[in-house]
């Protein structure tokens, strides 16, 4: 056997998961600069989300309280942007697992958590860079940070970590489903109610009774309001609690699907 | 025992109500070429996919070098290649990226991975296409390259499923060449196959596996001298020659005419068919054409079993579809 030996990189464990999950990280952001359809697809939608309502519908929304209706609709365009970006997660799974790519990494001696790691870990990367942009589009259509720096920078964090949240959830999903275009149906009747049926795009004020309760508190909202807390000050559309609210959303989130999706990994 | 590189014994799967394992037994010794050959659904890549700790058996025993598949999996994962029955290559990287991929995810020395990469890339007819999307590879490519990444960290047990599948004649001699090679500098590689032709050409031992069971466990060459026979079939211009070239051959050959063909069987087709051709050339009756047959997978199924390979194969494909819908294999 010596004969064909090779030197092999002796590791600690954490070591060696951090090394495997960094090596499908860069895979996968290969795979999103090879096809930006994926990136240009996640971003086209919000952008039209901006202008419809922005210049369509904005004027007939009212807001209460002092804050322009742009200032309003940003902080949700942007937790839309990254709710409906987890479902890319989905799609890369279900797709390697189609492939059996899945089936080759699980006979290689890496790390179990890797291929999970570095799939959300290059989703997040990618979020970084959509969120960037959309505030950028933001800035065009008069979206103004009215508080600082620290503001601006918690909010982009705590959508970071809402989209990174998220993704867990459509990594179970994409494991379990073990099919793209599958992954993609299953995922717009499960999203759509948390997108729309929520104060993203307008106040709660005009939707019926049964419907605020819901559209007030659930986590995609909720993340909505913390955003705007963070970027807009403390107004009635977003209080420093719903900041606490959506930090345990995504503690919840994490807590539940993320062993999820690692169990079903293991199982496929 | 001493020198086994693979240990199977009493394996056994069974997915819901159907049985794909039912308590194999097999041993590879190493540094040789064993065959797995059995018709689709047979559970040739059910064994694969345990030996390679893919997939978690339900009862029995399966080691790669020593290392026991369920107790220490990485120690396996360790000293195994694997190439399963698709390309499973990421097609957004390039064909050199994906090898860099394997290099880094099993646990290469950084400095070692290009060079391999390069090899490999130059041995497998890649060079060209290295440095473009794995997508833009014709079928033929994808398969080349995914064997390149199983061998990427020089594993010494090298599992392949059904390697030639899809591949043209031109790459599939060369892939068996390169397995010649790799066993002679050390590689214990098993393989599966459907093709008896293909056990043959390679494999020291083949184990015979239906229902999941192994049926016959031999040497190639005594599987097919056990059923019988090379059949050549030599094509004549006219009736005439013809009889004349079955008269001839009918001392010490097994022969009969039919119309303007004659056709003989034998069970040692190479050195009696250089025999028989140069008889006729020398009674100036060299025929027009010829064609031969080797013993096939379904010979072979006859010959054990009394029942057809074939038959076989679809009623295990439509219990196959009814159990793995998920993802159409095993």
């Amino acid at each position: 056997m010596s004969a064909i030996a090779v030197e092999k990189l002796e590791l600690a464990a954490p070591v060696r998961a951090i090394r495997d999950a960094m090596a499908v990280t860069w895979r996968n952001l290969i795979g999103y600069r090879r096809v930006p359809q994926l990136l240009v697809f996640s971003t086209i939608q919000p952008v039209i989300f901006v202008v419809l309502f922005r210049y369509v519908f904005g004027g007939a929304i009212k807001v209460p309280g002092s804050i322009e209706y742009v200032d309003y609709l940003m902080p949700g365009v942007f937790v839309q942007t990254v709710v409906f970006g987890a479902i890319a997660t989905a799609i890369g799974l279900a797709t390697d697992l189609k492939t059996g790519l899945l089936e080759r990494f699980r006979s290689l001696p890496m790390a179990r958590s890797a291929v999970l790691a570095g799939r959300t870990t290059a989703d997040l990367a990618r979020n970084v860079f959509v969120v960037l942009l959309m505030l950028a589009v933001g800035f065009l259509v008069g979206f103004r940070i009215h508080t600082d720096v620290l503001g601006a920078v918690g909010g982009i964090l705590l959508l970071l970590g809402f989209g990174y949240a998220m993704c867990w959830i459509f990594a179970a999903v994409g494991l379990a489903v073990g099919d793209p275009e599958t992954a993609q149906a299953a995922a717009f009747p499960v999203l759509a109610p948390l997108v729309f049926a929520s104060t993203l795009f307008v106040p709660a004020e005009s939707m019926p009774g049964w419907l605020q309760a819901w559209a007030n508190h659930q986590p995609v909202s909720v993340t909505a309001k913390g955003v705007r807390y963070l970027m807009l000050g403390d107004t009635p559309q977003g209080h420093a609690s719903d900041v606490w609210t959506a930090l345990l959303w995504i503690a919840g989130i994490l807590v539940v699907f993320a062993p999820l999706a690692v169990r079903r990994y293991r199982r496929v | 025992m001493v020198d086994a590189a693979i240990h199977v014994e009493g394996l056994s799967k069974r997915f819901g109500d159907v049985v794909a394992l039912d308590g194999i037994d097999f041993e590879v010794p190493s540094r040789t070429v064993f065959g797995l050959l059995g018709p689709n659904g047979a559970g040739k890549t059910t064994a694969i996919r345990i030996l390679s700790t893919v997939l978690a058996p339900d009862g029995g025993v399966a080691e790669v070098l020593g290392h026991d598949v369920s107790r220490s999996p990485d120690a396996v994962r360790r000293v195994i290649g694997l190439a399963g029955q698709f390309a499973a290559i990421d097609p957004n990287l390039t064909g050199r990226e994906n090898l860099r991929l394997i290099g880094m995810l099993t646990q290469m020395v950084p400095s070692a991975i290009h060079p391999r990469a390069d090899e490999l890339l130059g041995r497998f007819d890649l060079v060209d296409a290295a440095d473009r999307p794995a997508r833009t590879y014709s079928g033929g490519m994808r398969r080349r390259l995914d064997i390149a990444a199983a061998l990427m960290p020089r594993p010494p047990v090298l599992f392949l499923d059904e390697p030639t599948t899809g591949l043209d004649l031109f790459s599939r001699n060369e892939l068996w060449n390169m397995i010649r090679e790799l066993v002679h500098d050390g590689t214990t590689v098993l393989l599966t196959t459907q093709y008896l032709e293909e056990a043959d050409k390679l494999a020291g031992r083949v184990a015979v596996i239906d229902h999941g069971r192994v049926i016959a466990n031999d040497a190639p060459s005594v599987l097919k001298a056990q059923l019988g026979s090379t059949v050549a079939e030599l094509g004549f211009e006219e009736e005439d020659p013809a009889e004349r070239a079955r008269s001839l051959l009918a001392e010490g050959h097994n022969v009969e005419r039919e119309g303007f063909t004659v056709r003989l069987s034998t069970n040692d087709g190479p050195r009696v068919l250089i025999e028989v051709l140069r008889t006729l050339d020398v009674a100036q009756l060299a025929p027009s054409t010829l064609t031969v047959h080797e013993p096939s997978l379904d010979d072979v199924f006859l010959a054990l079993t009394g029942r057809h390979a074939e038959v076989e194969t679809q009623e295990e494909e439509l219990v196959g579809a009814g159990r793995s819908g998920r993802r159409g294999r095993r």
